[in-house]
Parts: C-alpha cells; sequence; structure tokens
C-alpha cells in the first residue's frame, strides 16, 4: 500500500492504494470519475486519456503513484463550471463528433492538449496533422470524419476564447 | 418545424458523454458486489478431465469457485440458436450443445470452464490463474474447407464431418441450363475475412440476486435487453420473466457483437444467486477477441453467365460459411436468409442458385456484425460484376446500368421483393461527384509521380428493418420481429416515448422526439425516450438489422395515431366542434378557420382531470402499438472509391471515398451521414485493415490491438456522403434504414479500386501493403511471361 496526494479537478484528493493500482484505476474505482474509460489493455485505444501536469496521458499506462503531487484533470473537470462546456466540448457536440460517446471523452482530453501544443507553438493544425496526431485513440463509430471536423473547429473556438 | 423531420437537430444524449457523465455498465456499482473471472480454456480442443480449484478457494478474498457440472446440474439450459435452417435433404440443423461454462469438452481457445468469484477484480483474477484444469488435447481444425474434409477432427458428435446444414436456395435447374448455354462466363473464388466487431465499450454484466424477493437484476451491454430477459428465462431457466429485470444503460457501441446473451452474463445472474453477492464481470480487451462473436468468415466459389448483350442470365455460388465451435444465438441466419436472399444484388437476374454448407470449427463463435450477411453478398456480387466488366473489356458502370432492376417491386428468384429504388439515380449522383469522367487523366497525372490511381465501384442493395414477423418464422426465425412503443402524454403537456428499440450510438433520444416534434408542432426538448430497461418498456425486439427507423419509429408512428385519435376527441369535446374540424398545430389544438384552440398541456390537464371529457371516454392519455412490418426495406445505393497505391512499398491511400445512398425518408440528415461515416470506416477496415488469424493450433494471433488493425483517423480520408432517395411504401415514415449501408457497400468498392490500380484481379481482403505488393510482383512476373 502506498498514500497518494495528488490534486484531481482542481480538489485535493489523497488514499491509500495497493502499489500496483492503475492512474485509471484510482480515476475510476476510488474517486468514482467513471467519464475516464478503459477500452484496451495494450495502451493502444486513448479512451482513458487524461491531463497530468496539463499533458496528454494515457492513465492505463501509468501507475497512480506516479501521479503524486501532480495536477490531474479529468474530462469532468475540463469546462470552467458546471453551468459551462469547454469550447472543445462544445465542437464535438456541434459538429456531431460521437456516437455511443464511449471514445469521447480521451478523444477531447487528447483534442485539447493537440490544440494546446499547436497553438503554442504558433504551428497549423491541419487535417493531416489532426489525423497524424489521433494515431493514439480508436473509434469505431464515428469514422473519425466528424471527430477531425470536431478539433477543427474546437481548434477555432479555443483561439477565439 | 425546425426540429422536426429532416432537420439536423443535434444530439439530446451528447451532453452527458462530452461531460463524463455517460452511464455505462462497467460505470455502476452495487452494493456487496463482487467480481467474477473467468477460467478460460488455453486449448482450441481438449477433454478436460478434472478441475482442482482448491488453491484458488483457499486465498484469501476468493467468495467462491464455481464449475460447468454445478451450472448444468442447476437447471441452467444450454445456450441457443434463434433461427432453425432447414438442410437441403430436409432435415434440421445439426446443433452441438453449449453450456456457459464447458464440461467435459472445451472447443475454442476462450471457451470457460468455471469462475472465481472473489471481493475485488485482482483477487479473482490471481485465484483463477490459479485453478488448475487438467486438459487431454484434442486435434483441432480452424478454417471451414479443412473441417469439411475427410478426416477432420470432429467437433460435435451430433455434427458428423462438423456440417451443421447444407442450404439452398433458388433455381437450381434453370440456373445450370442458363449458364450452360451463356455466351460469357466469369467464375472467382472469394474469401470474406472473419473479422473482431470492437466496439470500444468491452462487454461488461453486473447481476444482482435479491433473495427476499426472490429477483434478479442484471445490467449488461445489451442491444435488446427484452430478448436478452426472455431468452435468459424461458430457455437458460435463470429466472421466470417477472422475477428478472434486465438493464441496458449507455451502451458503448455494438455493431451486432452485443445482440447476442453470452455465457458470461449468464454465469454472473448464477453465480449471484449461489453466493448471495452482486456479481460483476467486464471483459478486456484481449477476452473480447477471445469470446465476443466474431463476423464474415466466408469461402465462396461463383459462377455468372451473361449472353451477348451482356446481360447477366446466371448466377452461383457454393459458400462454406465458418460459425466457430458453437452455434450463437442468429449465427444461422447470417450466412443464409441474411446473404444468399441478397446475392441478385441491383440486378434483374432470372436465375440465381446458392448453396451454403454451415461448419463447426475451433474458432470462436461467428454470427451477425453490421450488415451480417449482407456485406459478404455485395462482396460477392460486386467483385464479380468489376470482374465481368474487366473481362468482357466495358466499362463497370455501363455494365451495370445496363443490368439494374429498372421496374418496382420485383421480385428476385432468392425470396426478396424489391419495393422500390432508382439505381441508375444513385449512380450518377455518385458518378458526377466522384468526377468519374476525369478519372483518366488523374490516373495519367500519378503516373508521371511515378503511383498507380485506380478507381472501383459497388452497387449495394441490402435487405433490413427486419422483417415480417410471419415471414421470418415460416423461414425459420424463433421470435417475431416487430417492434413496440408506447407514447405517454403527461398532465403537463410533456411527452415520455417507451420504446423497445435500444440506442448505442444511433441517436434514438434525439431522432426518435423529432418525429413526434413534428406531429404535434412541440419543442424536441419536452419530448424524451425511455429505453433499455424491462421494467420501463413492455416488450421489444432491439436495435440491429438497421431497423429502429423503419421498424421502432413506424410503432411509435402507431402509437401517435391513438393518441392524435383521442387528443382530436377532447379537443372537439371541449371546443364544442366537429371532430373533422379539429386540426394539431404548433402545440395547439385548434378548429379549422376559428381562433378557437386549446393548448397541446390543456389537452393533457384535461385528459388527465377527466372533468370535461366526452361522455364514457377513459381518462388519462396514453397509448401503445406494436408494428409489424409488411416487408423488408431495401436500402441501396452506389460507392465510388478512388486509391492510390506506391508500388514501392504497396502501401495504398484511399484518395476519395464517394457514397451516394438511397435510405427513404431521413429524419436527421446529420445522423445518418455520422451512420455511414462509421460504416464506411469499418468496410474499409475489412477491406484494408482487419482480419482475424488463426495459427493450426486454433490460438488467435489477432487477440490484442497490437496485433489486430484498427483503422485509425490516418487511415481514412473525409467521405463524400450524398443521398438520392425513393419513398419506402412499406412503411409509415418512408424509412429504409441506413445503419449498415457503409459496413456493406464499401468493401467492393475498395478491393475493385485497388486491383484496378496494380492490374491484378487476384487480391484477398485485407489489402495490407504486404498483399498489394505481392500481387503487384505477382502482376509484373505475369506480364513478364
Ligand atoms: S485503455 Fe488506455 S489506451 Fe486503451
Ligand atoms: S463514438 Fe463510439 S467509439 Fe467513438
Amino acid at each position: 500500500m502506498t498514500k497518494i496526494t495528488m490534486t484531481v479537478n482542481g480538489k485535493a484528493a489523497s488514499a491509500d492504494v495497493s502499489d500496483n493500482t492503475l492512474l485509471v484505476e484510482y480515476i475510476r474505482e476510488h474517486l468514482r470519475l467513471t467519464g475516464t474509460h478503459v477500452g484496451c489493455d495494450t495502451s493502444q485505444c486513448g479512451a482513458c486519456v487524461v491531463h497530468v501536469n496539463g499533458q496528454a496521458m494515457k492513465s492505463c499506462t501509468m501507475l497512480a503513484a506516479a501521479a503524486e503531487g501532480a495536477e490531474v484533470t479529468t474530462v469532468e473537470g475540463l469546462a470552467a463550471s458546471k453551468d459551462d462546456l469547454h469550447p472543445m466540448q462544445l465542437a464535438f457536440k456541434e459538429n456531431h463528433g460521437l456516437q455511443c460517446g464511449f471514445c469521447t471523452p480521451g478523444m477531447i482530453m487528447t483534442a485539447t492538449d493537440m490544440v494546446k501544443r499547436y497553438q503554442e507553438a504558433g504551428k497549423e493544425l491541419t487535417e493531416d496533422a489532426i489525423r497524424h496526431e489521433l494515431e493514439g485513440n480508436i473509434c469505431r463509430c464515428t469514422g473519425y470524419h466528424n471527430i477531425v471536423k470536431s478539433i477543427q473547429d474546437g481548434a477555432s473556438k479555443m483561439t477565439t476564447a | 418545424m425546425s426540429e422536426g423531420i429532416g432537420a439536423r437537430v443535434l444530439r439530446k444524449e451528447d451532453k452527458r458523454f462530452i461531460t463524463g457523465k455517460g452511464r455505462y455498465t462497467d460505470d455502476i456499482i452495487e452494493p456487496n458486489q463482487a467480481y467474477a473471472a473467468f477460467v478460460r480454456s488455453p486449448h482450441a480442443h481438449a477433454k478436460v478431465n478434472g478441475i482442482d480449484a482448491s488453491a484458488a478457494l483457499a486465498m484469501d478474498g476468493v467468495v467462491d469457485v464455481l464449475n460447468g457440472h454445478q451450472l448444468t446440474g442447476d437447471g441452467i439450459g444450454n445456450i441457443i440458436c434463434g433461427w432453425g435452417v432447414t438442410s437441403k435433404d430436409g432435415t434440421p440443423m445439426n446443433m452441438g450443445a453449449w453450456s456457459a461454462l464447458a464440461t467435459d469438452t472445451v472447443r475454442y481457445v476462450g471457451d470457460a470452464v468455471a469462475v472465481v468469484i472473489a471481493d475485488s477484480k485482482e483477487i479473482a483474477k490471481l485465484a483463477a490463474e490459479s485453478v488448475v484444469v487438467d486438459y487431454e488435447t484434442l486435434p483441432v481444425v480452424v478454417g471451414s474447407v479443412e473441417a469439411l474434409a475427410d478426416g477432420a477432427p470432429q467437433i460435435h458428435e451430433n455434427a458428423p464431418g462438423n456440417l451443421i446444414f447444407d442450404w439452398e436456395i433458388g433455381n437450381k435447374e434453370p440456373t445450370d441450363a442458363a449458364l450452360a448455354s451463356a455466351e460469357h462466363i466469369v467464375e472467382m473464388d472469394i474469401v470474406n475475412n472473419r473479422l473482431a466487431p470492437n466496439p470500444m465499450e468491452p462487454r461488461s454484466a453486473i447481476a444482482t440476486f435479491n433473495e427476499s424477493e426472490d429477483h434478479y437484476t442484471l445490467y449488461t451491454t445489451s442491444q435488446n435487453p427484452h430478448v436478452a430477459r426472455l431468452v435468459l428465462s424461458a430457455f437458460y431457466n435463470v429466472a421466470p420473466e417477472h422475477k428478472l429485470r434486465v438493464i441496458a444503460p449507455d451502451v458503448g457501441g455494438g455493431f451486432g457483437s452485443k445482440i447476442y446473451i453470452y455465457p458470461e452474463e449468464i454465469t454472473c445472474l448464477w453465480a449471484s444467486m449461489k453466493t448471495n453477492r452482486s456479481v460483476k464481470w467486464t471483459s478486456d480487451r484481449t477476452e473480447a477477441f477471445l469470446t465476443d462473436a466474431h463476423g464474415r468468415d466466408h469461402v465462396t466459389h461463383a459462377t455468372m453467365g451473361l449472353d451477348k448483350n451482356h446481360k447477366i442470365v446466371g448466377l452461383k455460388v457454393n459458400t462454406k460459411a465458418n460459425l466457430g465451435a458453437y452455434m450463437s444465438l442468429f449465427s444461422s441466419a447470417t450466412p443464409t436468409y441474411l446473404y444468399a436472399t441478397l446475392l441478385s444484388g441491383q440486378y434483374n437476374i432470372e436465375n440465381v442458385y446458392a448453396d451454403v454448407q454451415g461448419v463447426y470449427t475451433n474458432t470462436v463463435p461467428v454470427d451477425a456484425y453490421r450488415g451480417a450477411g449482407r456485406p459478404e453478398a455485395s462482396f460477392v456480387m460486386e467483385r464479380m460484376m468489376e470482374t465481368a466488366a474487366r473481362q468482357l473489356g466495358v466499362d463497370p458502370a455501363e455494365l451495370r446500368l445496363k443490368n439494374f432492376v429498372k421496374e418496382f417491386p420485383h421480385q428476385t428468384p432468392v425470396i426478396m421483393a424489391y419495393d422500390s429504388g432508382d439505381f441508375a439515380a444513385n449512380q450518377k449522383q455518385a458518378m458526377d461527384a466522384a468526377d468519374y469522367k476525369g478519372f483518366e487523366k488523374r490516373r495519367a497525372e500519378a503516373a508521371k509521380r511515378g503511383k498507380l490511381r485506380g478507381i472501383g465501384f459497388s452497387n449495394y442493395i441490402e435487405a433490413c428493418g427486419i422483417a415480417p414477423s410471419a415471414a421470418v418464422g415460416s423461414l425459420g426465425a424463433g421470435v417475431g420481429l416487430w417492434e413496440s412503443a408506447e407514447v405517454r402524454v403527461n398532465p403537463v403537456g410533456t411527452i415520455e416515448i417507451l420504446t423497445g428499440s435500444h440506442s448505442h450510438g444511433q441517436g434514438h433520444e434525439t431522432t426518435f422526439t423529432q418525429i413526434v416534434a413534428e406531429r404535434f408542432g412541440l419543442p424536441t426538448e419536452n419530448i424524451s425516450i425511455v429505453h433499455g430497461d424491462t421494467d420501463k418498456v413492455q416488450f421489444g425486439m432491439g436495435t440491429y438489422g438497421s431497423r429502429s427507423g423503419a421498424v421502432g419509429m413506424s410503432a411509435i408512428v402507431k402509437a401517435m395515431d391513438k393518441v392524435e385519435a383521442k387528443v382530436k376527441k377532447i379537443g372537439a369535446h371541449v371546443l364544442e366542434a366537429s371532430e373533422d374540424d379539429i386540426i394539431i398545430e404548433d402545440g395547439a389544438v385548434k378548429v379549422k378557420g376559428t381562433d378557437k384552440q386549446m393548448l397541446w398541456h390543456e389537452v393533457g390537464l384535461a385528459a388527465y382531470t377527466a372533468h370535461n371529457i366526452p361522455e364514457g371516454m377513459e381518462p388519462g392519455l396514453k397509448e401503445s402499438a406494436f408494428y409489424d412490418p409488411s416487408n423488408f426495406t431495401f436500402p441501396a445505393g452506389c460507392y465510388i472509391c478512388e486509391v492510390e497505391v506506391d508500388p514501392e512499398t504497396g502501401v495504398t491511400k484511399i484518395i476519395q471515398f464517394t457514397a451516394s445512398d438511397d435510405f427513404g425518408t431521413i429524419i436527421n440528415p446529420m445522423i445518418v451521414e455520422g451512420q455511414v461515416h462509421g460504416g464506411l470506416a469499418q468496410g474499409i477496415g475489412q477491406a484494408m485493415f482487419e482480419g482475424v488469424v488463426y495459427d493450426p493450433d486454433g490460438q488467435q494471433l489477432s487477440a490484442s490491438y497490437m496485433d489486430y488493425c484498427m483503422p485509425r483517423a490516418d487511415d481514412v480520408p473525409m467521405y463524400q456522403v450524398m443521398h438520392q432517395s425513393t419513398e419506402c411504401p412499406g412503411n409509415p415514415l418512408g424509412m429504409k434504414g441506413c445503419g449498415e449501408a457503409g459496413a456493406i457497400g464499401s468493401p467492393p468498392a475498395v478491393i475493385n479500386a485497388i486491383t484496378d490500380a496494380i492490374g491484378n484481379n487476384n487480391l484477398n481482403m485485407p489489402a495490407t501493403p504486404s498483399a498489394v505488393w505481392a500481387a503487384l510482383q505477382e502482376a509484373s512476373k505475369q506480364a513478364a511471361e
């Protein structure tokens, strides 16, 4: 057992967890934040993506203990307030970027990180770049068409926001 | 009406998904919950001589270890197949027994022999590993052709030679005669690769037995919770229906794989009773590859005859369908009635004959996966058409045009009566959008860059909205395929629609409200959809086979007809007018030509207060209906794929994919386009990336995302999706269905395009870079000879 302490969605969280508890297990089962999903066991699908210290991470590849002291944001904590949507969340809704919704939290967390990185580096986020950046996120429902459109729209909403 | 039929209404269900508030089965925790881990066979075929669970039982936190003998001893029934297929010689199919936990023999890798119930997932998994099973391995066979060969290992005692059925359809002698006298013959061997469905949410179940009430509750990842309850109760003897509640909450995709009632759900229910705990199981991805029903896996030989004017005179098809180690719920229907009945394609062919052998092998059971039989049929037909055009040296579009069915209704020789369509119109729309005329110029330009450019057509037709209950019953179905709906108008005028359809990505919460909004002139926010819970909805057949629009929404329309009739009576009574003068529009009940009206909520209140309703009328405003379709519906379309192949590497890039579909009436174009996009990606996945691979020992070599290639964002293009529709005469909304078309129509278009590019027609799916490269080498070798 290890005692871990971190900030999740702006709130302090701490617990005793077994040494091999994955971050995703901690988030889903201890904190009951079930927006973060598990779609595979080989770190390929991206359903579990969260932000750790501002960077997109597959929470199934990381031990909870490794996030000691970190700032973790899950899809539940992405919007500025409870009544708000993050511009990327809104873009997914407006562009029909989701169907069953299972990949969606991971897609949105990957997308916001991607847009932030490109905007900070002053690089253009082209359609090709978006598709390339989505290499670690699988969606079985949408055929990606509307996810790409959502991210393009979300990117422009994030600039103007 | 901006939110009615034809409007691109944004989805009501999205908010919970984009904010992480969806409620999937694995998100649910019951008090007193224990976890199940299955002990699965590592062998594809073996006798089970004994199970020693003593080490597991001794572990801290292990509640119990249960096996197949206990399960069958408690009277839990064998898993059923819901469709009886009769062989050519009139005998019923030869079906072997399938127990939720194997007793004496295991028949595929992943077959469960025992289950551990423990306080935590970790303990359950560890304990499952410590269960010692004494296996005596038996010879293995994985392919359908090999399983039918003399001397093949025998998998089920009562299916000699592993043959489940040898079924036929169509007119044999006339087809043989037509082929014998045909001017041109096209003959092909065609393989349809085995696929793993892979909804992103793995299957999951939580079962709770309430001893004091002798009642069970099951949360499960199901496309049809009502059918699940019926089967669990009537066939698996878990509990009588009124003592069993099945809930399918948010479900993360299905694609067919969540139709079936699997061993794991049955076992969790039974184990919950045995241990008096809630029992939860969630599949991991490898387990999903090992246990979710696979799709396709056909080996086909087809012969087509054409006359001197290039009219098709006959088509003969033999297919060997691999059904895996056990017969899953619709496994017998998929390669027969859902496949061979579509072999006439969009074409007017007088003589069609097909025979299909269903075969046991030591592999995961095979059943319906998005398209279910129809992708296999369209792949055969559209590969044959393209090949015929190449062989005859004619334009593939012209050849198709010449052979299209042009008059409706059209009776094919293989049961189906096409009710509507305009195949030439879809083809023209797709050709214009794809700039077919300009293709040769693009090919020449690509050649200058050292790239091989190709174009391929696929003119698919499918049958969906399944289907008239009496018709499917006469063909062997064990259930009727109607749908139910209930429309509840509340006293305040808001409306709840209870439906037996189930949404797991299709957006029913939005689309279904749109038809109600249109009918009564109400905002969609005042309407909600209730589905997926057998305690709330009386019964329903669920969502598969693109049936929720054509069948599910038709049931809602029927129930709305009854509501409307009652509303008009109340309106006429209160407003003192004749019923014939009452109209419903803009959320009000009005007397035509006057300014007299009642607002919708006033009608609701009047119905429930019952102070002033027509004499003899029952209070309340709630109506239900069952809708049984009168025919299948026939979505059809033309898909054109354009690719570029790098001859150095065999890497293929889809440059453009154009889809023109005829779905009949479209309620929400945004959602329909999304369905097509997803279907196209799955079809492109089948054509270029996906394939389940077994080694000769029956080990699945492709049981993870490291080994099974799912299409990613950079594997697929932006799609050009468009519609050119004819109304379906068979249902009140004129709908045909759109859920599977993309997956049905796209694989042949992709393969026709790649084979066009590389100049070698001999190419199997998935057309990976190495397969394409090898086909290119073969082509250049042949050219040199
Ligand atoms: S669950 Fe983390 S990548 Fe699939
Ligand atoms: S929306 Fe279902 S997996 Fe992406």
